[in-house]
């Protein structure tokens, strides 16, 4: 199983019955397998404020709940985990938020147990496949326990690496009854003040006992060196060093502060391996304990074995150089709409503010569109603060560019906030009718439910235009000559515009390509008008025409469309 | 078997490698053994390079597999061969579908698509280079040339072929078992 699967397993085995959470490389795998168990409810949220304030509801009400996140999902959802922590559960709540080190698909590298640390909840980690499903279950255990909300800390290699999964029953918690208590369950001053002694009394608590804590392993082997890690790391210190002793830590908040002490005592070297920041080293060296840490070892990235073999076995890994290749970036798919989008964006020479999602990809050439990312619903208010700071004139060659999930996640807001300001930016809303860079998952414009069941629709134009957007035009962008019309009058405009750009992602199952182009020789100038797009299905020949490889191809036309030659022609399927 | 096996398949995001993976994956938990696949999901699946990672053996620990080690690298396109070429062990083995698509750069005239790959590679290396995609279409459903490659690749494993089709039947889609069980009888024979 997958880390995320057996995450999904455990929660199922665990009786938890509500599951709520937003998409978001590499967490989106617990949802999708959570709704497969029976007994759970699993949704899709719009984002993960919403579906973590859907978890602590349903804590409330006396059940165990279940949301998941990546990293920066979890600034999303920071205000109710923040609070959350102070009024503690009924029935238990697990967090699931993946890190990604090394940043293989998201906007920073930021470290979860930095956050759980600020918001005072515990943290759990687990280091492979059958770890992810046990300690998703204790995780239930010290969340009721303890009277607390805990963060399980995944990273991209646990969550996206496959180990051998034990499996056991389903165990059917009983709900906890739900009793009025104001006191707890409403934050205002008087009662916070009370509940922040709870949360420290809670946190030296479980400080103490975690030190006896199953979770915490110690291996103690030759003493010359120990090292105290977690989660993946720990997975490379077994690979390299057998033989040493190790405290593996399955809670990395709060530290078993007396259990690290006796550790420490007992090895010659203490060195801690841990991804991302010195989180366990500074609290280690605080305690007055001398170790090795980031002095050895880099805050960025991912760790290795190689790693350890060089720097704490000395041995010079003989690896080749890496061949000269061509770097392989990512690019947007053969049929993409966004790629229309932007070859009209392109020829206007409009600037884009970006945002987060495959449409990001537009930022690189040869489209070279996009001009700015920052998190998600971004793009909009940037808009917005580049006309307030240089005027209505300056972003006429601008718009804003967001996907149709990531409108609805935190797009509304910041249009609400253009309306509201009298702004005068147009905002291009990429609605391809689903959330494509996770893998195509359901939103609330897309008319299914993480199950699958029919839902009800939220219509873009209809959400626009009641928001108070006058201009609200939906286009199809591979109608290039309609599209730039409308793209030209709309910036043009001194008022708030939205253009849905509406056309589907090509990978959707639902997608039928209308056929495949070819080229034709004899009739191409060697132009290059097709290749501006960067499709990848087309590819320059030695003699300047082009070819369009068939198996790639999707048949949406963009090349032929630019071509001002007729030298490309649409196969239609079947012919 | 004492030493973990190491073995990467690397690809363009679309190529199928985590398909590939999982009925690697599937063969060797069938045969009893420890295994760690590693993958890459999101961004950089929409046409970037893709590399998967299957370690088996008694106990495996780590996975991910490092430079210098691997024993057997199946590439899907020929530059990605070529571009994790640096991860074999001195012995190891080179399954290559000989295919080209160009990478971004190379479209927009800022790089070279290296010439002579597999010339290259194979002064080095032990190389099965093959044109899978050509028997993929030959046999209607150029999506398969995937599980064509695996068959050349399970040619040169130690698992047994009925293993590898009970595994197969079990990780594709209900709907293309008998296509890909076909691609797959088709590069177990045709390049033996």
């Amino acid at each position: 199983m997958l880390g995320n699967e057996a995450i999904a397993r455990g929660a199922y085995e665990a009786g938890v019955k509500v599951s709520s959470a937003y998409p978001g490389t590499p967490s989106t795998e617990v949802s999708e397998n959570i709704v497969k168990y029976d007994g759970i409810y699993a949704e899709w949220a719009p984002n993960e404020k919403v579906a973590t304030e859907v978890a602590i509801g349903a804590s409330m009400a006396g059940v165990r709940s279940m949301t998941m996140m990546k990293m920066v999902g979890l600034n999303v959802a920071a205000d109710p985990l923040f609070t959350a922590g102070y009024i503690g559960v009924n029935g238990g709540m697990v967090l699931v938020v993946a890190d990604d080190p090394g940043i293989y698909s998201s906007q920073n590298e930021q470290d979860t147990r930095m956050i759980g640390r600020a918001a005072m909840v515990p943290v759990i980690e687990p280091a492979d496949s059958e770890e992810a499903r046990v300690f998703t279950k204790y995780a239930y255990e010290v969340s009721e326990k303890y009277d607390t909300p805990v963060i399980l800390r995944t990273t991209t290699r646990l969550a996206h690496s496959q180990g051998v999964v034990n499996l056991e029953d389903r165990v059917e918690v009983d709900d906890k009854i739900y009793e009025r208590n104001i006191a707890k369950n409403v934050m205002m001053p008087g009662n916070a003040i009370k509940r922040h002694i709870d949360v420290e009394k809670r946190l030296n608590d479980l400080t103490e006992d975690a030190c006896t804590m199953p979770i915490n392993k110690v291996e103690y082997n030759d003493t010359k060196i120990g090292f105290i890690t977690s989660g993946i790391p720990y997975q490379y210190v077994k690979e390299v060093l057998p033989n040493a002793s190790v405290l593996k830590l399955g809670m990395v908040h709060p530290l078993p502060k007396k259990l690290i002490k006796e550790f420490a005592s007992k090895v010659d070297r203490l060195i801690i391996f841990e991804e991302l920041e010195p989180v366990i080293e500074e609290q280690v060296r605080a305690m007055g304990i001398e170790c090795d840490g980031k002095n050895i070892f880099t805050i960025q990235g991912e760790y290795s074995a190689n790693m350890l073999r060089e720097k704490i076995l000395g041995e010079k890994i003989e690896v080749k150089a890496a061949a000269d290749a061509p770097a392989r970036p990512p690019i947007l798919c053969p049929g993409c709409p966004h790629r229309a989008t932007y070859s009209v964006l392109k020829k206007l020479r409009i600037h884009a503010a970006g945002d987060i999602g495959c449409y990001t990809l537009g930022a690189v050439n040869p489209l070279g569109v996009v001009d700015t990312t920052v998190c998600m619903g971004s793009s909009i208010s940037t808009l917005h603060g580049m006309e307030k700071a240089k005027g209505k004139d300056y972003i006429k060659n601008w718009v804003a560019v967001i996907g149709d999930s990531t409108f609805l996640h935190t797009g509304v807001n910041s249009l609400m906030n253009m309306v509201y300001n009298k702004a005068t930016g147009t905002v291009i809303i990429l609605d391809n009718s689903t959330t494509g860079m996770t893998g195509h998952q359901d939103n609330p414009a897309t008319g299914k439910t993480l199950s699958g069941e029919e839902a009800n629709v939220i219509l873009l134009d209809e959400l626009c235009k009641a928001m108070g957007v006058k201009n609200v035009v939906v286009a199809d962008p591979f109608d290039l000559k309609n599209f730039e019309e409308v793209v030209k009058a709309e910036v043009a405009k001194d008022e708030v515009s939205v253009i849905i750009a509406k056309s589907p992602c090509a990978l959707l199952k639902s997608y039928v390509p209308k056929g495949k182009c070819i080229a034709i020789p004899e009739k191409c100038k060697k132009c290059g008008m097709c290749l501006a797009s960067g499709c990848p299905a087309i590819t320059k020949n030695e003699d300047g025409t082009i070819s369009i490889d068939q198996t790639l191809c999707n048949g949406c036309g963009l090349c032929m469309s630019n071509c001002k030659f007729d030298a490309i022609e649409l196969k239609k399927k079947g012919e | 078997m004492a030493e973990t096996k190491n073995i990467m398949i690397v690809g363009v995001g679309g190529q199928g490698t985590l398909l590939t993976s999982r009925i690697l994956g599937g063969i060797t938990v069938l045969a009893g053994y420890d295994v760690k696949l590693s993958e890459v999901h999101g961004m950089a699946q929409r046409g970037g390079s893709v590399v998967t990672y299957v370690r088996y053996g008694e106990n495996v620990a780590e996975p991910i597999v490092e430079e210098g080690q691997a024993d057997v690298l199946i590439a899907f396109e020929r530059l990605e061969a070529l571009r994790y070429s640096h991860f074999l062990k001195k012995d190891g083995v080179i399954i290559v579908n000989d295919q080209r698509i160009d990478p971004m750069p190379v479209v927009t005239g800022v790089a070279q698509y290296p010439d002579n790959i597999i010339e290259n590679l194979s002064k080095e290396h032990n190389v099965l280079a093959l044109d899978a995609m050509d028997e993929a279409i030959k046999m209607g459903n150029s999506r398969v040339f995937n599980v064509i490659i695996l068959g050349a690749a399970a040619k040169r494993m130690d698992f047994p072929k009925e293993q590898w089709i009970e595994v197969i039947k079990n990780t594709v889609p209900p709907k293309t078992v008998d296509i890909n069980v076909a691609a797959f009888e088709k590069g177990y024979e045709l390049f033996a």
